[in-house]
Parts: structure tokens; sequence; C-alpha cells
């Protein structure tokens, strides 16, 4: 049997802050959430840095790197793609992923 | 084609060198290649051997990796030495019982301690210092030793006694010599370096003849001299010079010298053509070379020649630089003046103790040598000059004399004036010709000229010579170094500044929309943040500039290493009243954190969680306290004597100087941190001199120092301006600060700025004090712009509920973060290892 995926109600929306980080929590999972209003997106990546052990990417600066989006951690400045996770300094690491969507004005998550 | 059998006897520093050399020369296929190493690992750097006792372990040192030797195909014999040469039949035969046939055979077999045959040298505790198995047995002698001598005072006695010192043995060095170092430095120097080796506590005994060594009565031996005197030791360690292994050689009838040394032509050939000897054990021309960078020529010469190449070897230089204990010593060339004709030149510095001298040509016209004692700072400009024959300035002693303000440029020897035959890495053989070739090749920063030709990857010492000269050549190519913050702008963080100023930008938005592309990153969103604080000193947490900030700005407090964040108040001039105190204890009582005082005169508060902050700040606010800044690239503290309000000797108020400094420039954003330091008198008491603005009280006023940096590369301050009145002296602050504000490089200090400083202090001294841009009025009213529009960010802050949500741990519930757990260590906290988190209760809860 496949685990049935679902769209949870994570927070709102002014919840957020425009073009920077917060951390949200999924029942034990902590998850950084990152607004880009031009894009009226919110990118949700895993909260906990791989490198730093410790729950601080929410509190990274974000940015672009050749057109793709990242945020860089707080700690040792390690780059990850807000889409996928995925580390560009280090191909085999990368941070949980989840997909948001808005909902009047709320920020919605998928669960797998 | 038939491959011929290489064998290589020995893997130390220069058979490494050796295979290394032959990998890069594309030869490897032509040959099957045995190595055989004795010890039981292959090659590592003995060069910093010591190292092994500071931690670094045999691992840090190897040099040779036995993955990448396979991948070169080698076959590789660790622990297997070779016994005995058969050279009729060209076979080498092993202590394993391997029978090898050869074609070419090479013999690096170094050297070993000589230990003096004085009676009783082979009792227990008795050791010597070259491999890493010598160490260990160091490390375990010293256990329950209380007293180490070393037995010989030359430089490898003297880095054995240092690693006995660091063991904590009270340490003596015994040299048979009327003086350290003999050979190499003169009365002068040796005298000097006594004095200083002596004032880290080590007792050094010279012109003493060891007779024989006993039981003792105290200690474990018992050394009697000569002299009649005895020093009783529970650790002897010998020191007492290098002699060749060259026993293989003898054995076999090849040519050895008479005291030792298998003897090498040119072609680092021995008198057997087939057999070819590199490094320690090689006598090339009467002499042996106990330094590896010979040892690495000569290597390269054999790969040459075994591929039918004609290089030679024709002998080496050995001027040196090191540190010894701490203590920089350095010998070029003919350091005693041997040289018929030769004069020299004394510098003799007792109040800093600093020794040099310069041994120049009868003309004086050339530099034929030098010795340099504690500060060797002119090294590499001497040997350049000594090296390369450069015509000398015409008063060749402003090269060792210290020059006090006055303008480098006419001593500073200028990298164009080097011929393309020096050589700038003397431990890879790299020339500033091949730095060129390399350069021509493709190079393009200083990275790549190291990865394409080696230098500076041995020693290091050449580091900066190389640095100034890829980049000077570099620019002469008109290759334009790329000054580019990042990809989103094309430009300088000066162009960033003046635009700001000029268009009168206020967001990174709008400087991005107009003169940027992309998003942005975490390199041009901080720096722009500062830039536009620094100009309109707008709230940092305000909508536009938040999303600007390193976390440490945004949360105003400094992040730990396991996502905490510390808290510092600030205490201007480092005057803090008892209430204040209290009400930091209190505050650091009530949320269970760790309290350090700082470096800068006041006291960090560790380990408060996010949600934390505010509640924090507003207790202390409470109780009179501000924003300290330890956060921001801003200025931190102005760091103060008692002065003469207390102190006996001050001659004016220090305190208050500084107090009323800290409160003008608090707030005040910067490329980098900005740090101060206020004396009462001459004693220095706050070290003014180290930091970025010193100010040292005198009869008449004040005196401005600029410039100086503790940390990782510290720098005495330079004296700008003396006997100001304050006023002056405010004036001069402001627009000194305003002008390294403009020009500063993104997270460049005070220190190197003026370093880089095209005109150095001379120049400075013009645009701040003579106005040469006219731009001072500006850069007052500048300032006073950002002076006026101070408040405490923290004030602000916990009066802002908007700005307060952004410190929830989570904006969706009311927990905290259960991967924060904290250990009991003296009394306080301390972050838990993740191994310690697997197991420990977390001892702080929610409040
Ligand atoms: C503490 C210390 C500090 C030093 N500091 C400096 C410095 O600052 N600058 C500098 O230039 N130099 C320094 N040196 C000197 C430098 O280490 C030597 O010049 C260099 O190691 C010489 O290299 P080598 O390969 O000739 O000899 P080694 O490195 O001694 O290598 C020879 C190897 O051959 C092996 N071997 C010998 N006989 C046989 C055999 N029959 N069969 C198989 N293997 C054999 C030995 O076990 C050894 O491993 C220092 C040396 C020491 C000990
Ligand atoms: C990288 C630098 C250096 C290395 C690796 C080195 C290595 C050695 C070695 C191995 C010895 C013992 C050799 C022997 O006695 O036969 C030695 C001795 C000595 N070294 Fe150095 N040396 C270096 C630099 C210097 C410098 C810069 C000076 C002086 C300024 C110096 C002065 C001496 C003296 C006086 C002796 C004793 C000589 C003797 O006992 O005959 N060395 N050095
Ligand atoms: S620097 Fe001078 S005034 Fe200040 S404490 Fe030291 S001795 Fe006293």
């Amino acid at each position: 049997m496949t685990k049935q995926s679902e769209w949870l109600d994570l927070c709102s929306i002014g919840d957020l802050v425009e073009n920077s980080g917060v951390c949200a929590l999924l029942k034990e999972q902590q998850i950084a959430l990152f607004y880009l209003p031009a894009e009226q997106k919110v990118y949700a990546v895993g909260q906990y840095d791989p490198f730093g052990n410790a729950n601080v990417i929410s509190r990274g600066i974000i940015g672009s790197k050749e057109g793709k989006l990242f945020v860089a951690s707080p700690l040792y400045k390690q780059h990850f793609l807000l889409e996928d996770g995925c580390c560009l300094e280090d191909e085999t690491v990368s941070l949980p992923v989840w997909k948001t969507q808005i909902i009047n004005e709320r920020v919605m998550i998928q669960t797998v | 084609m038939n491959k011929q059998n290489l064998v290589v006897v020995g893997n130390g520093m220069v058979g490494h060198q050796f295979l290394q050399s032959l990998a890069d020369s594309g030869q490897l296929d032509q040959f099957n290649v045995t190595v055989f190493c004795e010890e039981p690992r292959l090659a590592y750097d003995r060069v910093y051997l010591s190292s092994y006792f500071s931690g670094a372990t045999a691992e840090d040192l190897a040099m040779g990796q036995i993955d990448v030797y396979q991948s070169w195909g080698l076959n590789v014999l660790i622990g297997e030495a070779v016994t005995s040469i058969d050279r009729d039949a060209q076979h080498v035969h092993t202590n394993k019982g391997t029978t090898l046939f050869y074609d070419k055979l090479v013999l690096a077999t170094g050297s070993y301690p000589f230990v003096p045959p004085v009676p009783g040298h082979t009792r227990e505790h008795c050791l010597v210092y070259r491999t890493i198995e010598d160490l260990e047995a160091i490390k375990a002698s010293a256990t329950g030793a209380k007293v180490g001598v070393v037995v010989g005072g030359g430089l490898l006695g003297l880095e054995a006694a240092k690693a006995i010192k660091d063991l904590g043995l009270e340490t003596h060095v015994v040299e048979f010599a009327p003086r350290l170092m003999a050979v190499q430095l003169d009365e002068g120097g040796g005298n000097l370096l006594r004095k200083k080796i002596e004032d880290l506590g080590v007792k050094v005994h010279t012109g003493k003849n060891t007779q024989q060594i006993v039981d003792g009565k105290d200690a474990y031996h018992r050394m009697e001299f000569a002299d009649g005197e005895v020093l009783e030791t529970d650790l002897i360690l010998f020191s007492a010079g290098i002699r060749p292994r060259d026993n293989l050689a003898r054995d076999c009838g090849l040519e050895v010298g008479e005291r030792g040394g298998i003897v090498v032509d040119n072609n680092c050939q021995t008198s057997d053509q087939k057999i070819y000897s590199i490094g320690e054990c090689a006598l090339w021309s009467g002499r042996i070379y106990g330094l590896v960078a010979p040892g690495y020529a000569m290597a390269k010469v054999v790969v040459e020649q075994l591929s039918g190449g004609d290089k030679q070897f024709l002998g080496a230089d050995m001027s040196t630089k090191l540190k010894l204990m701490g203590i920089d010593v350095a010998s070029i060339g003919d350091a005693h003046g041997h040289t018929k004709g030769a004069l020299s030149y004394t510098y003799n510095d007792q109040v800093n103790q600093i020794y040099k001298k310069i041994v120049v040509s009868e003309t004086g016209n050339e530099l034929l040598g030098a010795i340099l004692v504690g500060e060797a700072n002119d090294y590499g400009t001497l040997l350049q000059y000594a090296l390369n024959g450069i015509q000398l300035p015409k008063n060749p002693e402003t090269l060792i004399v210290p020059n006090f303000g006055g303008d480098d440029a006419e001593t500073g020897l200028g990298i164009s004036a080097l011929p393309d035959t020096a050589h700038i890495c003397s431990c890879h053989d790299v020339t500033k010709g091949a730095i060129f070739c390399s350069i021509e090749a493709g190079a393009q920063t200083v990275c790549e000229v190291k990865a394409a030709t080696k230098a500076a990857s041995g020693c290091g010492g050449c580091n900066q010579l190389l640095t100034d000269l890829v980049n000077h050549e570099l620019e002469q190519r008109g290759v334009t170094v790329s000054h580019d913050i990042c990809e989103h702008f094309a430009f300088t963080r000066e162009d960033l500044y003046n635009i700001i100023r000029i268009e009168e930008i206020k967001t990174f938005d709008g400087l991005l929309s107009k003169h940027g592309h992309g998003h942005g990153c975490e390199i041009c969103k901080p720096l722009v943040g500062s830039l536009l604080a620094s100009c309109w000193n707008e709230y940092i947490l305000d909508k536009p500039h938040v999303g600007l900030q390193d976390t440490n700005d945004t949360f105003m407090a400094n992040m730990q290493k396991d996502g905490t964040y510390s808290v510092v108040p600030r205490v201007p001039g480092g005057e803090i009243t008892p209430d204040q105190l209290i009400a930091i204890g209190q505050v650091g009582k009530k949320y269970n954190l760790y309290t350090k005082v700082t470096g800068g005169q006041r006291i960090d508060l560790f380990g408060a969680r996010l949600e934390e902050l505010p509640e924090i700040w507003k207790e202390l606010i409470d109780a009179g306290m501000e924003t300290g800044h330890a956060y921001g690239k801003s200025l931190r503290t102005v760091k103060s004597c008692v002065g003469s309000t207390w102190c006996r000797y001050g001659v004016d108020d220090s305190t208050g100087l500084a107090i009323e400094l800290e409160n003008r420039y608090k707030g005040l954003r910067a490329p980098h941190k900005i740090k101060f330091g206020v004396s009462g008198c001459t004693r220095e008491c706050a070290e003014a001199q180290s930091k970025d603005i010193g100010i040292i009280a005198t009869e008449k006023g004040w005196n401005l120092y600029l410039c100086g940096n503790g940390g990782m590369k510290p720098r005495h301050a330079d004296l700008f301006a003396t006997d100001l009145d304050k006023d002056t002296l405010v004036k001069y602050i402001d627009r000194f600060l305003m002008f390294y504000i403009k020009t500063g490089k993104r997270l460049q200090r005070t220190s190197v700025w003026m370093e880089n400083l095209e005109g150095g202090l001379e120049y400075l001294r013009k645009v701040v004090i003579d106005d040469h841009l006219g731009m001072n009025e500006t850069l007052e009213s500048q300032m006073d712009h950002v002076v006026a529009t101070y408040e405490c960010e923290w004030k602000r802050t916990i009066e802002d509920e908007d700005a307060l949500k952004r410190f929830r741990t989570f904006v969706n519930s009311e927990k905290t973060d259960n991967n924060i757990v904290f250990i009991q260590e003296r009394g306080q906290i301390r972050p838990a290892t993740e191994e310690e988190k697997a197991v420990a209760e977390p001892i702080k809860m929610i409040m």
C-alpha cells in the first residue's frame, strides 16, 4: 500500500519574511520557508544544516547563482539550491525539500 | 619496448620527490620501478616533524600515498631495507631475502643522527630526533621525566629543545662551541639568540664538553663535563649533527668521501654509471647538503638524466630563514664576511631584541651575505639582492635600519628589478622566468600559478613575493584582475559606494534594478546592506534591508556553532557600574547563559536561544544598556586604561576620551570591524597600537596611531600625528574612518587597507591633514549624519511588534529546538558534542 500524500496548512503568509527565511514545525520536522514575493512562491527545505549539525538553514541569506536560487548556510556558507536541496559544494549532500502552494494567504505544504 | 628495471633505495623526502618528478615527467611507462622503504611508513615531511608534538598526525605529515604510488604502477616495499649491492650482477639484496636486478639504481638513503661516543651514550632515555618513531620514543621517555637535556645547539638541537619544553620538561641545551649556531651566527647574533631562548625558559650551557653519562642522584642520568661541572637529567636528546647513510655504497666499493657521503658528479652519478645518489647521503663537490631544497634539485637532475637530458646539479644556495622557538633567524650567503675586502653593517636593537647584519662587497655594490635574528621580514628582499647581484642602494644600511614613518619606496626592492633567472621558490626551484611562463600559458591568478609551478607549496616562505610578482605581472599584461564583487554586480565595492552616494539609492532592490542583475547573493547582499548603513544609517531590520543581513545582523547577536546566539551589551571604554554588572549577572543567571569577559573589555553571554533574545535585551535595556554591535562589521570597542584619574603615571583622562569616542562612533558600519584603544601614557596599558585606531596621551595632547591590528596577522599601528588637541583628533578620526569606508574593499581591515594604499601613510596624511582631495568637509558631514542618526537597534526592535515576530524559533509552534543541548562544565553551560547529544538529557528546559 502506498502512503497517500496530503496537503497540510502550515502557517500564514503573514508569518513569512519577504526575500528571507523563517522556520516552521511540521510534527517533529523543522522546515525552513523562504518567501519570494516577486514570484509569489514559498520554498520549503530542511532546517537542519548537515555540515554544522544545527537547525539554522532558515537564517541564511538567499540569492542566485547562474539563475538558480539558493540559500547559503549561516554557519559555514555552503550553498543549497532551493529547488531541489542540492548542495553546490558537495554533490553527495542535499537538504530535504517539500512542495508548497499559497492558498488564501495560507502556506500549504505537501507531505509524503 | 623493453622496460628498464629502476630501483630506488629509500623513500624519504628526496626519494619521494624523485618519484613525483618521474611521474610528472611522463616517463613512468619506460620503467619497472621498485621502491624500498625501510621505515614502517612511506615518505613524510621531516621538515615539519616537530609539529607531531603539537598535534599533527603521521597522516598529516605524509607525503607518499600508497594509492597514488600504485596508480603510478610502482612496486613499493614498505618496511624492507636493502642490505647489500652486487654491482657485477646488478643485484640488490634485502633484509627480507629479496634479490632484484636493476638497470638503474638510485640511492636516496638520507642520513642518521650522529651520537658522540661518550661513555654512557647507549643508556636508556638517550634519544635522537629524526623519525616519527624517535618522536614516539621521546614522548614515552618524557612521561614521568622532569628534566630534559639536548646535546647540540644547532638548528635541530634548538628545535628539539622546543619540543622538549613543550612536553613540559625543564629544558637545557648543552653546546660544545662557545655560542649557539656558531657556524652561521656571529657573536652579536649568537648572544641575542641565546638571550631570547633563555627568556623562553630554556637554560643554555655553552663551551661544555660531555665526558661521561652515569647514574644520577636526583634524576635518571648525571652528565659530567670536562670542566668538572655536572648536570642531572631524566632524558638526553642527541642532536650533534648528521652523518650520511653511505654504508651500502661503501660496502660495494663505490667512492665515498673521507668523512662520509656517496661521491656524485654534476649528473648525480656515483663512481658507477648505473648508480645515482641524491639527497642527504650524496656528497657533491666535497659537501653534503643538510636541506631538502638541494635534495629536490638533485632528484630532478636524475629524472632528466634518465631521459637523456643534460640538466646538471651545480650546487645550491644554503640561505635559510626559519622560526626557532618562535624567534626569526635567517642567514644568507657569506654571513661572516669571509670574502676578501668584505665590509659589514650591523644594527643591534637591544630594546626590541633585533640583530641584523649585512655583508657587502668591497665596492659596496653587491650584497654578499646577511644575518637576521629577532626579525627577518627583510629576508626575501635581501636574498634577491644577494642571489642576483642586484646593485645595492647608495646607502646599503637603509636595508636593515628601521624606517620610521618614511617612504618605503626608496629601499623596497622593485619586483621588476629581478632578472628572469631569479629564484622565487627555492624549495621547488621555481624562477621568475618559470612563473612568467605559467602566466604566458594561461594562469590568471596566484592560485593557478601555484598549481602550475608548485611555487610556494614547500616552506611557504616565498608566498608574499610570489603574490606580488604575479599580480604585478598580470597588471603589466593588462589582464584586468576582475574586481567585480560577484556575478550580480560588475562593480567594485568603491564603485557601488559612489553610486549609492551620488544617486542617493536607499535600497538593495533599487540598486539591483538599476545597476545589477539576478537575485543577489550572500556576497553582495550584506555588502550593499553595509554600504546603505554607512551612508544612510537606516534601521537594519526595515523591510527592504532585513533580507540583506547576515544572520548575526538579522538577529543582532552572534550565532554560535550550535545555532544559539551570544549577547554583548556595550560597555563604553570598559567602564561599568556595579549595578550594570549585577544586571548582566542576573540576566546570565536567569537565562542560564555562559558568561565570559571578552578581549574588548566587555562581557559576552553565550547560549541564548533565538526566542530568548528579545526578553534578554528588554532586561538589559531596562538596566540602561545598549547593543554592543558585536555582530556587525562596525565599531566594536574602545579599549582604555584607567588613565590619569586613578593611575600614578597617567598624563590624561584616557577612560573619559574612550567613552566619548565609543559613543560617537557606535553603530558606524564599515568594510570590517573597527577597534579603538586609548592609553593614558606611553606605558600603553590599553595596547592601543594594536588597534585600527590607537590614541596615546602625551604631555601636550594626544598621539594618533592608525591601522594597527592584532589577530591573525598582527600589525603595529603607524604613528599618524602627534600632540593633537581633542577637537583636531576627532576631526582626523572622522575623516579617516569615512575615507576608509569609502575606499576599503569588502571585509578589508584597516591594516590590510593601509598596506595596499598607494602612497601609504604619507598619502593618507595628505588626504586627512592637508585635504589633498578637497573632500574633508564632505567626509565630516557624512560622519555627522551617522552620529546624529544613531539609535540602539535593540531598543527599536523590542518596541517593534513586527520585527519581534522574526525571533520566533517556529512560526507555527511554541516549541523550542530540541537539537540544542548543553552540558555543565566548570560551573557553566557549554554546547554538547554530537556524541554527548546522543546520550544527554537537555539540562536547559523551556522557560
Ligand atoms: C627535525 C628536522 C627538521 C628539519 N627542518 C628542515 C628545514 O626546516 N628545512 C630543510 O630544508 N630541511 C630540514 N630538515 C632536513 C630535511 O628533513 C632533510 O634534508 C631531508 O629529509 C633529506 O631527505 P632524504 O630523502 O635525503 O633523507 P631522509 O628523509 O632521511 O630519507 C631517507 C630514507 O631512506 C631510508 N633508507 C635508508 N637506508 C635505506 C635502505 N638501505 N633501504 C631502504 N631504505 C633506506 C631511511 O629510512 C629514510 O626513510 C630537517 C630535518 C629534521 C630531522
Ligand atoms: C631550513 C633551515 C636549516 C636546516 C634544515 C638546518 C639543518 C641543520 C642540520 C641538519 C644540522 C646538523 C648538521 C651537522 O651538524 O652536520 C645543522 C647544524 C647547524 N646549523 Fe643549521 N639548518 C638550517 C638553517 C640554519 C640557519 C639559518 C643557521 C644560522 C643562522 C644554522 C646554523 C647551524 C649551526 C651553527 C649548526 C651547527 C653546525 C655544526 O654543528 O657543525 N642552520 N643545521
Ligand atoms: S597607560 Fe599609562 S596611564 Fe594608562 S594605566 Fe598604563 S601607566 Fe597608567
